[in-house]
């Protein structure tokens, strides 16, 4: 198959949409990061962001983020592991993903409710003698609405890198008189890693780009590059103070696209 | 192969499918007539029903479509690849759009009813003469609150915010302006101010009432004031008479260092198509009737005199919602203080909510 | 000692599934709420699904989302899948790591991006904005999806397959059709569902580049958001999430009653 002409003549409409919806669109938002406000040539967008303010943003916006993809491999990870060893796993998986075609800003709001101080929770917790809580407009929100969405990102990976091991590494691991744990630890979880930096991939980068919920969930107690981002293009005007964030995203995300797949090799 | 095709063929045929329901059901609604109107508004900024209306007397169709910010609003008619009548922009991006050469002068020869306009909302600084644009709605910014929650504490002025026994009870409307003009009124400056040292003292200022701030949020201000997740709120006069409306705890008022005085107006994009159905729609806008019912309906404040007069003065003689010139007098419109100067608003407000966390 | 683990690792997950589907239960319940918001529940109520089923505005909404979601996800399919063979067959790593970088960008950059980028291009092109560019806004979005769901089958086969097929006497459209494909499928499929996912799921890309009166489904609610939640959406969301649910169960039970053995994964 290698080098015929059929795979040249595929190559032409998958290249035209590169060229057209990736390159020209990097292309722009690199030129527009170099223009100020006034649409003249400056490098003073990348100057502002290494101004305290961004800096704090920026650095609070990795640390959130880091935080979600930790919850979301703490809590994700035994939730692939279990529907490995469940019978009916294309079911489970179904209805994994099932939740993520409801519209997010709905299910946003059904959390706004949920947590809202007349919310489910706090009726609980009023019940069993806790006391009301703010849970909304803080970190626990952010991290939990998050984690939420980005979830299903984590364990379809290392679900898929689970099954992908060979049942006889298992068995030949038992018969050596390894306890399930120890199997787990030496044998599962290294063949795993794959899944994990695809999982750490899809969650840490989407979650640094997230906008909307972290004025709808955090009232703007925490805000991420991506709301950033939203706020210049949408808000402020300020293209090219987006654009300057924009392309620090893309950097970071090439970064860690490097890192994670040189752990993968 | 052979259940790629099938796929395929089903894919195509439900799609079809809903094309035609669709233009079945948009046949229904009339909106596939060559003679269309079309709208670029706020959300549920006008009464329905009055579409309907104006749909069964001009035979005209409308096609309406929401923005959620002035700014959204500006790229999309800049972009040139929309074909909007009517848009319904804020005082000062009235004067940014006039400089941006993006909306069309009014011909007032095919204008009925503009007298009915209260002469207080016309011949304003961001549009002298009203060469470009016709007033639809107005109001203040102020503080919205619920006396239940605060002990029947009563607030009355910006410095009221500031108070210990808030901690933790504000909302405040995501925009950059109205919190940083709110900080500037506060020391009693101009909420227009583009003095640095004025600027630096409202950026400090800002930043300890930190403490005090609950969330600064979007629209979802309203459904949670009125769910009586925190007790005080800064918003528009017209958020507020929702808010109010929802829940009858609350009340509103104008603080008494002054603030913001708004109004949003319909313009004609130079991208318009039918520029007849928009003076059509602009005409019908106009009538008392009209404004007096899409004033009822919407909430907000009209300045429309001569439908004023045909509406329950209960509501027209409430002076939180329709403050006398003495009051409106003392506030300000927001200048168009030019994009470097908005610039340094948006980096103290970004610099306060960053002082949150 | 296997009875109790077997309980915490069902315990665990179903737990976990509660809380995944906790808002869209918290929705439902309060669709039949007859007092207006989503807080306090007053009484049962048919209502705001006799209010939806009157409002042909967002029924048309409804079908354009559709529509915009089958098309774009159809056409995104085949473009990737010429991708991702295409790219397969590259043999210079050095290009071939190229293309997959360039692919991956938009799978990981965030909407606002995609969206604000998108709208330059398209007032740098002159097309003006409505079904059309949302209809190519979203293949754009949707062919890496494809392109990344299909390349680990192209990898997983074995080279040996297709030089049979060739050594057979095999044309090059009937080695891609007759044994590729056939090999890919999983992929496909699941290519096809993600980027029918992505598409039904945008908001901010769509509320870029629309225009002229058309909406997506997601674009309206964020609209009508504005005037507070109407417990008319929540009707709406029930409605799509049982259909969803009864679709794809139908489709589980159906498939799996007849090969019980290949469906697995999703891989």
């Amino acid at each position: 198959m290698k080098n015929n002409r059929f795979a040249r003549l595929a190559l032409i409409p998958y290249a035209l949409w590169i060229v057209i919806f990736v390159v020209a669109p990097l292309v722009l938002i690199a030129y527009n990061s170099f223009l100020d406000i006034e649409g003249h040539f400056t490098f003073a967008n990348y100057g502002k962001l290494l101004s305290p303010v961004y800096m704090k943003m920026m650095f609070n916006s990795f640390f959130y983020s880091l935080i979600v993809t930790a919850v979301s491999l703490l809590v994700g990870y035994p939730v692939a592991y279990f529907i490995s060893r469940t019978k009916h796993k294309g079911l489970w998986l179904i209805l994994l993903i099932l939740p993520s075609w409801i519209n997010l800003l709905l299910k946003t709001y059904a959390f706004l409710g949920i947590l809202g101080t007349a919310g489910p929770i706090n009726a609980f917790l009023e019940v069993i003698g806790v006391g009301g809580q703010q849970l909304l407009f803080n970190d626990f929100s952010f991290v939990l609405v998050s984690t939420y969405i980005f979830i299903p990102f984590m364990i379809l990976p290392v679900y898929n890198a689970i099954e992908k091991i060979n049942p006889s590494l298992i068995y030949a691991s038992r018969d050596l008189g390894a306890s399930n744990w120890k199997t787990f630890q030496r044998v599962i979880f290294p063949l795993t890693t794959d899944g994990i930096m695809s999982g750490f991939q899809l969650v840490f980068i989407p979650t640094l780009s997230l906008f909307m919920i972290t004025r709808l969930i955090a009232g703007n107690r925490v805000i991420t590059l991506g709301t950033a981002i939203e706020q210049h293009f949408l808000v402020t005007q300020d293209w090219g103070m987006g654009a300057a964030i924009a392309v620090v995203l893309i950097l970071v995300m090439a970064i860690v696209m490097f890192a994670t797949r040189k752990i993968i090799k | 192969m052979k259940s790629l095709v099938r796929a395929f063929i089903a894919i195509v045929t439900i799609s079809i499918a809903l094309l035609f329901g669709i233009s079945y059901l948009n046949a229904a609604e009339g909106y596939s007539g060559d003679n269309t109107l079309t709208i670029f508004n706020w959300g549920d900024y006008i009464d329905p029903e009055l579409i309907t209306q104006f749909e069964e007397e001009t035979g005209i169709k409308v096609i309406y479509q929401t923005f959620d910010s002035n700014e959204a609003m500006m790229t999309k008619i800049e972009q040139g690849g929309t074909t909007f009548d009517i848009a319904v922009p804020s005082d000062y991006t009235i004067a940014k759009m006039i400089d941006e050469d993006l909306i069309l002068p009014i011909d007032y020869s095919q204008i009925e009813g503009i007298e009915n306009i209260d002469e207080r909302f016309l011949d304003l600084s961001f549009d002298p003469d009203n060469k470009y644009s016709i007033p639809y709605f107005w109001g203040t910014v102020g503080i919205v609150y619920n006396p239940d929650l605060l002990d029947g504490k009563e607030l009355t002025s910006w410095n009221d915010l500031w108070d210990e026994s808030l901690r933790n009870q504000i909302f405040l409307a995501d925009g950059a302006r109205e919190v940083v003009g709110m900080a500037l009124n506060s020391l009693g400056f101009s909420l227009n101010s583009t003095d640095p040292a004025e600027l630096a003292a409202a950026s400090g200022k800002l930043q300890s009432l930190m403490p005090n701030v609950k969330a600064i949020l979007g629209d979802e201000i309203k459904m949670l004031l009125a769910n009586e997740e925190a007790a005080v709120g800064l918003v528009w006069s017209g958020d507020a008479a929702e808010i109010m409306y929802e829940n009858e705890a609350l009340t509103y008022v104008i603080p008494e260092e002054g603030t913001n005085l708004w109004s949003d107006n319909l313009v004609i994009p130079k991208t318009a198509k039918n520029i007849d159905a928009a003076y059509a729609f602009i005409n019908f806008m106009l009538r008392p009737d009209v404004a007096a019912q899409n004033a009822d309906y919407v909430g907000y404040s009209t300045p429309n005199a001569a439908a004023i007069e045909l509406m329950d003065p209960e509501v027209t003689e409430d002076e939180r919602f329709y403050p006398p010139a003495e009051i409106t007098d003392t506030l300000e419109y927001y200048d168009n203080i030019g994009k470097a100067n908005l610039a340094t608003y948006n980096d103290i407000f970004l610099e306060f909510k960053m002082s949150g966390q | 000692m296997e009875q109790t683990k077997k309980w915490f690792a069902n315990g665990y997950l179903i737990l976990v599934f509660v809380i995944l589907y906790a808002p869209i239960l918290f929705l439902t319940a309060y669709s039949f709420n007859s007092g207006g918001s989503m807080v306090g529940f007053d009484g049962f109520t048919l209502e705001w699904y006799q209010e939806l089923f009157s409002d042909t505005r967002l029924l048309i909404i409804v079908l354009n989302t559709l529509v915009i979601a089958l098309i774009s996800a159809t056409i995104a399919t085949i473009v990737g899948v010429a991708g991702a063979v295409a790219i397969h067959n590259i043999e210079k790593t050095k290009y071939r790591s190229m293309l997959l970088t360039l692919n991956n960008i938009l799978v990981v950059s965030p909407d606002v991006i995609i969206g604000a980028s998108f709208l330059i291009l398209f007032t740098m092109l002159g097309i003006s904005l409505g079904f059309f560019s949302v209809l190519l806004s979203h293949i754009a979005f949707s062919i890496p999806i494809v392109v990344i769901m299909i390349l680990p089958k192209l990898k997983e086969m074995s080279p040996t397959l297709v030089d049979a097929a060739q050594d057979l006497g095999a044309s090059q459209w009937q080695v891609f059709s007759k044994v590729i494909l056939p090999y890919i499928l999983p992929g496909v499929f699941a290519g096809f569902f993600t980027a029918l996912t992505f598409s039904l799921d945008d908001f901010a890309v769509t509320f870029f580049v629309t225009g002229n009166g058309f909406n997506t489904l997601a674009v309206e609610v964020y609209s009508l958001a504005r005037q507070g939640i109407s417990l008319k959406i929540n009707a709406l969301s029930t409605i799509i999430f049982a259909i969803t649910l009864a679709l794809v169960l139908g489709y589980y039970f159906l498939s799996t009653r007849k090969k019980p053995k290949t469906l697995g994964g999703t891989d």
